[in-house]
């Protein structure tokens, strides 16, 4: 940077699980450090900050995201979710009990940006079968699952949402 | 493992973007984010300026204007591939973009980002080479077009001047009646190609040749158009001239890298183009006397 | 355990860690940052070797939120060293080996820190780092492990006596003997390749000094809390009691975190020299240069076989590429000189070993720690041999395999700790069997016909793996009551995501007739238990497990004598039940455990009940007398293009025999886990390195994980043939899915690609390599 760059803060109000938040970041500051720094939301993890582990996957605007590849500001107007945001009361949504059923998660560092993948796949492909959820799942690194729990997790939640709807 | 500091400006207008553009200094643009951010955040890129499109919402859409189709720069890449149209008249563009990075990446990224960055495996420029696409850039200084391969000007090198801003991809859409086919290796599904292969054909009454596009991606700096080669099948009423085109892909000048030796994509080049020529050819055979 | 009706143990108990973490509740050390909290960046250096002439901090100590820059020099003000201790002070290695915490001469790899840089956010300290000024002086590198053995070549550190640590031999018989009178002899060149564990939450250490007491609470993702206690303590010289660690939520380890590393120690050297909070998040550009890797060998083996494939003897060398340093100790390169022979009767072996220095970063396990890595030289001679000789695979191991009813098997080799290898249960051909049937390894050549007759290439692979699990020497347990009723279980062992704390409270519970949601399990706290070992090896429930059997009982035999005095009936008429003690068949007379908690804490100046001592709780250090050895045995289907050299895995079976299950939901995430860590090691994962070892790969976009497209679904099959080693029967599982791997699928392609004479011999399995011998280009 040339020495004329300096890191002004800046004053952001951002729509979060639909809770209001103002905050004031530099411009340079990524949404998932805004989200885990600023705003206390240390669901959202970060795992490779540079877009591949998807760890960080959020929605935004009811579309997932990487965290990591967006900036703060560039949020503002958006209504983002977090993992924290899929069980507002603290009980586990189906999905997240599917999870906990198959045993679709170890260490867990991995898992809030999985679920967010897969509220978005679930939403948006209600017949999903097991090569949509793998295809959904590329784009997320897992090192202790071996993803086959994970896959059968949400096929379980699938079949599920299929069954009450 | 954090971007260097820079400031970031959020036009909301395309006038507006450009006017920052031609006042600013070091400044980058910012799309989609999904190769510029991954760079600033390693300090492989350190603006002191950042101007994100992300607001101007002028610059996203996808039109049907007859013999064209536009699309805007910021068109997520999401869109493209949801899009009816794109799969009507455009599908060796669906067909690549599925093979685009992931759900996450594609909700996000925008063709002219992708197009910007031009990584040479990146199948988005392979498309619009193999397409002849048109480029509409613009600046304070007013607008140009240039075409694909001009735009592609070397290894991750475009034909952007500093205060210019890819607005616009300009796209002719091949008769109802022909074949394309996208078909790339990569080592796992959405990762950008070792190489890929574009192929389009389209048939007359008497199943002959009358047009056809060869491209490579992931083998030379810029996709390359096997130009020889499509000259060589116009005008032929069968495959029979398939193999020469491959060997011709199989000479060509290919990228070395540690990973992948230039030997190896040269074959792949060979390889992949065959299978390209082959399914789009049964493609157009298939699609014969569609409109 | 068998007294016991089973009501926990073996049950697939959904986890008690996971509502947390599906959340977002979890509490990993990234999370833990204390009011006023200064972030560190490490200034790494850019070369393989270098001698540093100056480190200029001016600029970046002026840069707006910096508060420091540190070098070895400020950080020696507060370390009885700046060495770091050798892990595994055991064996006899040179003096000087160990790495620095900031290193203040020479740097030896690309990625070691020469400084840090203290500010108030990451990104201020890394704009700090940016600042730092380094004047190196580039010295000759040496990259390849092999070099090391080229007499002249250039010395790996200045310091180094000689470029091999050390040169040791493993074998017994009488293999010259044997090799030159064999009717067959067949020689290998093979090597298996570095990679790295990634975790995909990275390492980091929150540190807290706290001026006035004197103590420092340090928070570390770490496998193995109480040695990092020890270690902050010996050197920055404070009492052990004045240091407490915390591991936190750990997100994954498998080998990564199973060292006290030099940023941990200089971070909290940081925090005592500063007085407050340093916390220090590794990145994954770090992660890819700085965290250890595991797997560089060079192997040249023979093996020699009589006419039906008897095997008679297998001899030859191996070079382990240790890295710059040598943290631990020479456990990678021992474990694979000692899992050679594996579950095979080898009546001569002979093997000498090279612990090769280079300028790269330094090994030590990863999960797997050398056995996959001498699975896949002894699986690769079998198919060698199954090839000229034309046995099939299958029958050529079966000729081989040690019988099950020769079980205990003793090799006459010795495990690190000197004891001799005793293959303590397991019957191999019946694993090898089951898995066959179910892959129908029978009708494969009529599916192979097929397929070829529509231009497909397919193969079947197949490979033993055995490993040697719950090393000691001990590992700590507490199981207490409180007059609440409450039962907490301490524990030195390590959970870093394998449910450790689940298993632990089903066995807890088990023993003391309780439920599961009355325990808490506390692990990685040193303040909840004075000592502990922690998490590597396939060894925790086996040691904790065990420690936390004994634990119970000791605990329920209080509580019956105890209940026994206060309902008036004798011990053996009552039983643990629901939280009480209760009269068999008169439930209604009973005393819950927490009254009897409450008594047992003592009333001032009144007895204690007769001869049960103080406090309804025990500690247990639990120490195995010998390795319980799982074994496993896959088979796997691939399909390779022949035209691009992918490979494309179509199918997979395991079976495995871990002795008994204590819940076995858990157990198939493991083994699943086990075997994708393989895959990646057999198809995906490469640390690539230039000529001057200058790392190449050092994104998630160069270095591939397996991902899920490229994974089949895993047929999982159990036999459980239970040990007698430890008290619950059972054997390790977290590595053993990953051991042979490698060998499987290296077998599969080779068959796939028979007729073009193809044969993998180093792992991953490269495409262009593929490629190359189809088209029999020179092999590089």
């Amino acid at each position: 940077m040339s020495s004329s760059t300096v890191s002004v803060g800046r004053t952001l109000t951002l729509s979060v699980n639909d809770k209001t938040y103002e905050t004031t970041v530099e411009s340079r500051t990524t949404l998932a450090d805004c989200l885990r720094n600023q705003l206390g939301l240390t669901g959202t993890h970060l795992g490779c900050e540079h877009g591949v582990c998807g760890a960080c996957t959020v929605l935004i605007d009811g579309r997932t995201a990487r965290g990591c590849l967006m900036l703060a500001a560039q949020a503002e107007g958006c209504a983002i979710t977090t993992v924290e945001g899929l069980s507002p009361t603290g009980e586990l949504q189906p999905l997240q009990q599917a999870f906990w059923d198959c045993h679709g998660l170890q260490c867990g560092f991995c898992t809030p940006g999985i679920l967010l993948t897969l509220t978005e796949l679930m939403r948006d492909d209600p017949q999903a079968d097991e090569k949509a959820v793998r295809l959904a799942l590329s784009g997320h690194l897992c090192r202790c699952t071996g993803y086959q729990n994970i896959v059968a997790a949400a096929l379980s939640a699938v079949e599920q949402l299929r069954e009450t709807s | 493992m954090k971007p260097s500091p820079f400031l970031l400006h959020i036009p909301q207008t395309l006038p507006k973007a450009l006017d920052l553009l031609a006042n600013l200094e070091n400044c980058r643009v910012i799309a989609g984010g999904q190769s510029l951010m991954p760079m600033l955040n390693m300090r492989l890129a350190a603006p002191d300026n950042l101007v994100d499109l992300n607001r101007i919402g002028e610059l996203g859409y996808i039109r049907d204007e007859g013999d064209e189709i536009t699309i805007g720069a910021m068109t997520r890449q999401r869109d493209i591939e949801y899009s009816d149209l794109i799969a009507q008249r455009l599908p060796l563009m669906k067909e690549a973009i599925l093979q685009v990075g992931h759900r996450q990446t594609r909700n996000r990224g925008t063709l002219g980002g992708s197009l910007c960055h031009l990584d040479p495996s990146a199948e988005m420029p392979t498309v619009m080479m193999a397409m002849g696409a048109k480029l509409v850039v613009q600046s304070v200084r007013g607008s140009r077009i240039l075409a694909m391969s001009e735009f592609a000007e070397g290894m991750m090198t475009t034909a952007l001047l500093p205060d210019e801003v890819l607005a616009q991809i300009r796209l002719r859409p091949w008769a109802p009646a022909h074949g394309s086919c996208f078909v790339e290796f990569a080592r796992r599904h959405g990762d950008f190609a070792v190489a890929s292969a574009a192929a389009m054909f389209e048939l007359d009454r008497n199943r002959r040749i009358v047009r056809v596009s060869l491209t490579l991606g992931g083998v030379a700096a810029t996709p390359w158009r096997v130009v020889d080669a499509e000259a060589a099948l116009v005008g032929q009423s069968d495959d029979t001239g398939f193999t020469q085109a491959a060997d011709a892909a199989q000479r060509c000048d290919a990228l070395d890298d540690p990973a992948f030796p230039s030997w190896y994509r040269q074959r792949l080049a060979g390889k992949l183009l065959r299978r390209a020529m082959d399914c789009a050819y049964r493609r157009a055979q298939a699609n014969q006397g569609k409109t | 355990m068998n007294e016991l009706t089973s009501r926990h143990v073996g049950k697939r108990v959904r986890r008690v860690e996971d509502p947390a973490l599906l959340r977002g509740a979890g509490r990993f050390v990234g999370d833990i940052e204390p009011p006023g909290t200064l972030h560190a960046a490490f200034v790494r250096s850019p070369y393989a070797h270098a001698l540093i002439n100056a480190i200029d901090v001016a600029a970046a100590a002026e840069m707006p939120g910096v508060i420091a820059v540190l070098t070895a020099v400020d950080l020696a003000k507060v370390l009885t060293t700046l060495r770091m201790p050798l892990g595994f002070p055991t064996t006899t290695l040179p003096p000087d080996i160990t790495p620095f915490v900031l290193t203040p001469e020479e740097v030896c790899y690309v990625g070691e820190a020469v400084a840090m840089v203290l500010a108030t956010s990451r990104y201020t300290a890394e704009d700090g780092a940016g600042a730092v000024l380094v004047d190196y002086e580039p010295l000759p590198v040496l990259a390849d492990c092999r070099d090391a053995l080229v007499a002249g070549s250039p010395k790996v550190r200045r310091e180094a006596v000689d470029n091999v640590l050390c040169q040791f031999k493993v074998g017994y018989g009488d293999c010259e003997g044997v090799l030159a009178t064999a009717p067959h002899v067949f020689k290998e060149r093979l090597h298996q390749h570095r990679g790295g564990a990634h975790p995909i939450e990275g390492r980091g250490v929150v540190a807290s000094f706290d001026r006035q007491e004197g103590t420092l609470s340090v928070w570390s993702s770490t496998q193995m809390a109480h040695e990092l206690q020890f270690t902050v303590a010996e050197m920055l010289g404070i009492q052990e009691q004045s240091v407490r660690v915390v591991a936190p939520d750990v997100g994954g380890g498998f080998g990564a975190k199973f060292l006290v590393y030099p940023e941990e120690i200089a971070i909290a050297a940081a925090s005592r020299l500063h007085g407050c909070t340093v916390k220090w998040i590794e990145d994954r550009a770090e992660h890819f240069v700085s965290a250890i890797q595991e797997r560089d060998q060079h192997w040249d083996v023979e093996i020699g076989v009589d006419d039906d494939g008897m095997i008679l003897g297998v001899r030859g060398r191996m070079i382990h590429d240790q890295g710059a340093y040598t943290p631990q100790g020479i456990n990678c390169a021992y474990n694979a000189a000692t899992a050679v022979t594996g579950p095979y009767v080898v009546p001569n072996y002979e093997l000498d070993v090279y612990v090769a220095q280079t300028n790269k970063v330094f090994t030590i396990p990863v999960r797997g720690a050398g056995y996959p890595e001498g699975t896949f030289v002894m699986e690769r001679l079998l198919d060698r041999v199954a090839r000229e000789l034309q046995i099939d695979r299958a029958l050529l191991r079966t000729r081989n395999l040690i019988p099950a009813d020769q079980m205990p098997y003793v090799k006459p080799l010795k495990n690190r700790a000197g004891h001799p290898i005793t293959l303590d249960s397991g019957d191999y051909l019946a694993c090898q069997s089951k898995v066959l049937e179910v892959i129908d390894y029978a009708g494969f050549a009529a599916r192979k016909a097929l397929a070829r007759e529509q231009g497909r290439h397919i193969g079947i692979g197949l490979a033993h793996g055995i490993k040697g699990t719950g090393r000691g020497p001990f590992e700590s347990a507490s199981v207490k009551i409180a007059p609440s009723g409450r039962i907490t279980v301490s524990t030195g062992a390590m959970a870093m995501g394998q449910g450790l704390e689940t298993a632990l409270a089903q066995i807890a519970a088990e023993a003391l007739g309780a439920s599961i949601e009355s325990i808490d399990v506390v692990s990685g706290d040193t303040a909840a238990i004075s000592m502990g070992i922690g998490g590597f090896a396939s060894r925790q429930t086996i040691t904790a497990g065990s420690s936390v059997l004994l634990a119970a009982r000791a605990v329920s035999d209080k509580a019956l004598k105890v209940a026994s005095q206060m309902l008036e009936v004798a011990a053996s008429d009552l039983v643990l039940r629901d939280g009480k003690v209760e009269v068999q068949g008169i439930p209604e007379m009973s005393v819950p455990l927490g009254k009897i908690a409450r008594l047992l804490r003592g009333i001032p100046g009144y007895d204690l009940p007769d001869g049960v001592g103080a406090g309804l709780e025990a500690t247990i250090h639990w120490e195995p007398d010998a390795m319980a050895y799982a074994n496993t045995f896959h088979a796997c289907e691939v399909e390779v293009d022949v035209e691009t050299g992918g490979v494309h895995l179509l199918r997979y079976v395991a079976m495995q025999d871990c002795g008994r299950l204590v819940n076995p939901l858990i157990v198939e995430g493991q083994i699943h886990g086990g075997i994708v860590h393989g895959i990646g090691n057999a198809l995906f994962e490469y640390m690539r390195y230039d000529e001057n070892a200058q790392p190449l790969s050092t994104t998630f976009a160069d270095y591939l994980l397996p991902t899920s497209t490229e994974i089949p679904p895993l047929e999982l099959l159990f036999m459980e043939s239970p040990t007698t080693s430890n008290p619950l029967g059972v054997k390790g599982v977290g590595e053993v899915g990953t051991l042979p791997v490698t060998s499987a699928i290296a077998s599969a392609v080779d068959d796939a690609l028979s007729e073009y004479g193809v044969r993998i011999a180093a792992v991953p399995i490269d495409p262009v390599r593929i490629v190359e011998q189809i088209e029999g280009r020179q092999y590089r």
